[in-house]
């Protein structure tokens, strides 16, 4: 129950879903061990802070982790999971 | 005088470049390592009493096995053993930069910080506690600013100390947490009963650790059951516990130790803020404006390396034509030597065919350098990224395939921007379908000889677009085949933009210019020479051409020499395809450049030099139908690139398998689409 009320304040969803401007929560990526692997190197681990710089529907997405910005694509940015 | 190697290791856009220029200055040398596309830069430079030999290795985020990049850059530490590992950090984003590091670190070579673009990180309002972060990374730290040449003494220094000191044993390593250090003391047991050549090699901690992350490279290295077990077991009992693999959650540890190392010696004093980086990111990615700013800038890059390439290219061809009137002129006037021909024809004619490339080359690499080192290159993908995933490539494989209208050499060596190997295979091997700038002479002899004027545009707009759709094809099939594999999921820095110093420029045009000169030049010199002797001989016995005027006589040598005789051979199998002999010929001859189809087109018909394209074109006319001037060009834009092409992909893809490869595959698909479009053509008319 509490659990539920948690999870409905923060659900956990894709970074594809986060509007220019937020910030979200790193939670997992659901991706294959290569990419899984490149994201972490670039500082996609758990609990980092992502901003989304743009948004950029559609195309690519940018976005600033550990002082870094980075353009994504969007079938990537559907694969991390954020909170 | 003691030598010391150093390697150079970094993330891509930590200036690794910059300082590698600073190191060495102008004693560089590029070459490719073996078999991959891949470049190895290595330069010299002195220090008191020591010749320091820099190996700049690929940029990398993490040395996993993943990439050739990062394989090459782990492989040349733990195989040739470096006397000193630089990583070259980016000072303004110490965090992401120093992920490399703490890999480095489990490596365990003697190693030195640079951290560079240090005045960047002071505006950024960062402080350092070098002192202290040095002794928890246990290893000396320079602060250095690559473009503006400081920290060299100082970086040379620490360089020299540390190659003296050798490898020292580690107190702090990277702590993976009480579960993972458990498995990784089992594995590293495990190791040590097991093969001790390898372990002497890489290390028991590092060979653990990469066992416990499942690298391939390793996994198949060690390749002991009894270790490998231990390793599967302890994947699984983590995957278990953590319900994520290994691997991510040690690269999350490695994080948590950096940021352990940072959170007591490193301030910041500013927060993030917008800065102008982010204002002309608004403009340059902007959704509306993003594609317009990039055609405007590559048209800018198009027109720089052809239109104002043309200038010094005329004064080259004027030098050339020169030189070999000048040689010429040794001889009697009406000689018959073939030293002289050989001279002429053959060595001044095939120099002079390669080094008038050489200012589109510093051309396209001076608008290259300034893409790259303003940082504009990374949006120049993004930008693109979408039109060129769809078909298996990257975004910046725009450019080359866009240089490739001008000409196919320049924008083979225009793939060294991609990093994906596979991407720059695919993307070297299409290029030539890229109607490159030579065919045009061809295709402005043939048009205008069977066209009506109102269908010239759309016939000469149709050759184009049948390129680039088969280049796209292509590329796709290319990628759905043998270059079969995940499309890399494009993920891009994209750096600050920064001002380029005119000193990293100057180096990249020279670099590559000269890269040019010696390799190209001397397989493409070859290959012309070889032609020669082909157009050249036998010749045929004096009276054959006794009573000939000048024309005629250049026909019956050519007809009587080998190329000749080949395009008379060739015959029965161009048949099919709506060519004779002549073409055949012609054809041949078009392998030294395009270009060459139209001069030797004129010499088998007997056309004096000094007549215009003209009565050329009357004598097609009356030979051919409109259906097979069309195929001639068909033909031409598909067919077998020139030598100057092959030569380059040979240096760039890194093997004749490649050249053999594009070479029979674009002749074949020219057949194939040739003899379609020909015999269907024939039905109609």
């Amino acid at each position: 129950m509490v659990d539920k009320m948690v999870a409905a304040q923060s659900p956990i969803r894709p970074l594809s879903l986060i509007k220019t401007g937020a910030k979200a929560r790193l939670v997992r990526v659901d991706a294959g061990r290569g990419l899984n692997n490149r994201l972490a190197a670039l500082g996609f681990v758990r609990d980092a802070e992502i901003t989304v710089v743009s948004n950029g529907h559609p195309g690519p997405f940018v976005v600033v982790i550990k002082d870094v910005k980075l353009a994504l694509g969007r079938g990537v940015a559907h694969k991390i999971m954020v909170q | 005088m003691e030598r010391i190697v150093v390697a150079l290791a970094g993330n891509p856009n930590s200036g690794k470049s910059s300082l590698f220029n600073l190191l060495t200055g102008a004693h560089q040398h590029v070459a490719n390592y073996p078999g991959v596309t891949i470049e190895r830069k290595e330069g010299y430079c002195r220090y008191r009493d020591y010749e320091i030999r820099v190996v700049d290795l690929p940029g990398t985020y993490s040395l996993t096995a993943y990439s050739m990049e990062e394989l090459i850059a782990r492989n040349f530490i733990q195989e040739e053993k470096p006397d000193v590992v630089v990583d070259v950090v980016d000072a303004s984003n110490i965090e992401r930069n120093l992920y490399l590091g703490t890999q480095l670190i489990e490596m365990a070579p003697p190693l030195v910080f640079a951290f560079n673009m240090a005045d960047l990180a002071q505006r950024r309002g960062l402080t350092f506690d070098l002192e202290q972060l040095s002794r928890l990374l246990e290893a000396r730290i320079v602060p250095t600013v690559g473009n503006k040449g400081e920290g060299r003494t100082a970086l040379l220094e620490a360089i020299v100390q540390t190659a003296r000191e050798g490898r020292g044993p580690r107190t702090h390593i990277v702590r993976y947490g009480g579960e993972i250090e458990e498995e990784l003391a089992r594995i590293e047991e495990a190791l040590s009963r097991s093969d001790g050549e390898l372990v002497h090699q890489y290390g028991t901690r590092w060979l653990a650790v990469k066992l416990l992350e499942q690298d391939d490279q390793i996994v198949a290295k060690v390749g002991q059951r009894e270790v490998l077990d231990v390793v599967d077991k302890g994947v699984r009992r983590l995957r278990g516990l953590f319900r994520d693999e290994p691997e991510i959650v040690m690269a999350d540890r490695r994080y948590g130790f950096i940021s352990g190392a940072c959170q007591e010696t490193i301030r910041n004093s500013v927060e993030r803020r917008h800065d102008a980086s982010d204002t002309i990111d608004a403009l340059v990615t902007n959704r509306v404006l993003g594609l317009p700013v990039f055609l405007l800038l590559m048209y800018a890059v198009f027109w720089s390396t052809f239109a104002l390439g043309e200038y010094p290219m005329r004064g080259l061809e004027w030098l050339f034509g020169w030189l070999a009137a000048a040689v010429s002129g040794l001889w009697p006037a009406g000689s018959e030597s073939w030293l002289r021909s050989l001279a002429v024809d053959g060595i001044i004619a095939g120099v002079g065919g390669v080094v008038v490339f050489l200012p589109n080359i510093l051309l396209l690499f001076l608008a290259i350098a300034l893409l790259e080192d303003t940082g504009y290159m990374a949006r120049a993908a993004f930008v693109m990224d979408r039109l060129m995933h769809k078909i298996g490539l990257h975004g910046k494989s725009f450019i080359p395939m866009l240089i490739g209208f001008g000409c196919s050499v320049p924008a083979i060596m225009a793939t060294r921007i991609l990093e994906n190997r596979r991407n720059r295979l695919t993307t070297i091997l299409v290029i030539p379908l890229m109607s490159c700038g030579a065919r045009l002479t061809i295709y402005s002899l043939i048009i205008p000889a069977f066209f009506a004027p109102h269908w010239r545009g759309p016939v000469m707009w149709s050759i184009y677009l049948i390129g680039i759709i088969l280049a796209v094809v292509c590329a796709k099939l290319l990628r759905l085949t043998i270059f079969q594999g995940e499309t890399m999921p494009f993920v891009m820095e994209l750096p600050p933009y920064r001002m380029p110093t005119p000193r990293s420029i100057l180096i990249h045009m020279w670099q590559r210019g000269w890269l040019f000169l010696k390799k190209a030049g001397t397989v493409i010199l070859g290959i012309s020479i070889i032609l020669w002797v082909l157009a050249t001989f036998p010749r045929p016995e004096a009276e054959h051409r006794s009573g000939l005027d000048e024309a005629q006589a250049r026909q019956v040598a050519l007809e009587h020499s080998l190329m000749g005789r080949v395009g008379h051979v060739l015959e029965p199998a161009i048949r099919p395809l709506g060519f004779d002999w002549k073409v055949g010929t012609a054809l041949i001859g078009s392998l030294a450049a395009k270009e060459v189809f139209v001069s030797q087109l004129s010499i088998v018909y007997a056309v004096h030099s000094e007549d215009n394209a003209d009565v050329l074109r009357e004598r097609l006319r009356a030979n051919y139908t409109p259906l097979v001037g069309f195929c001639i060009m068909l033909f031409c834009l598909i067919s077998a690139p020139c030598v100057s092409t092959l030569a380059m992909t040979r240096q760039e893809a890194g093997s004749w398998r490649w050249v053999v490869f594009q070479f029979v595959g674009l002749t074949v698909l020219a057949y194939g689409i040739t003899l379609i479009v020909y015999q269907v053509g024939r039905i109609w008319m």
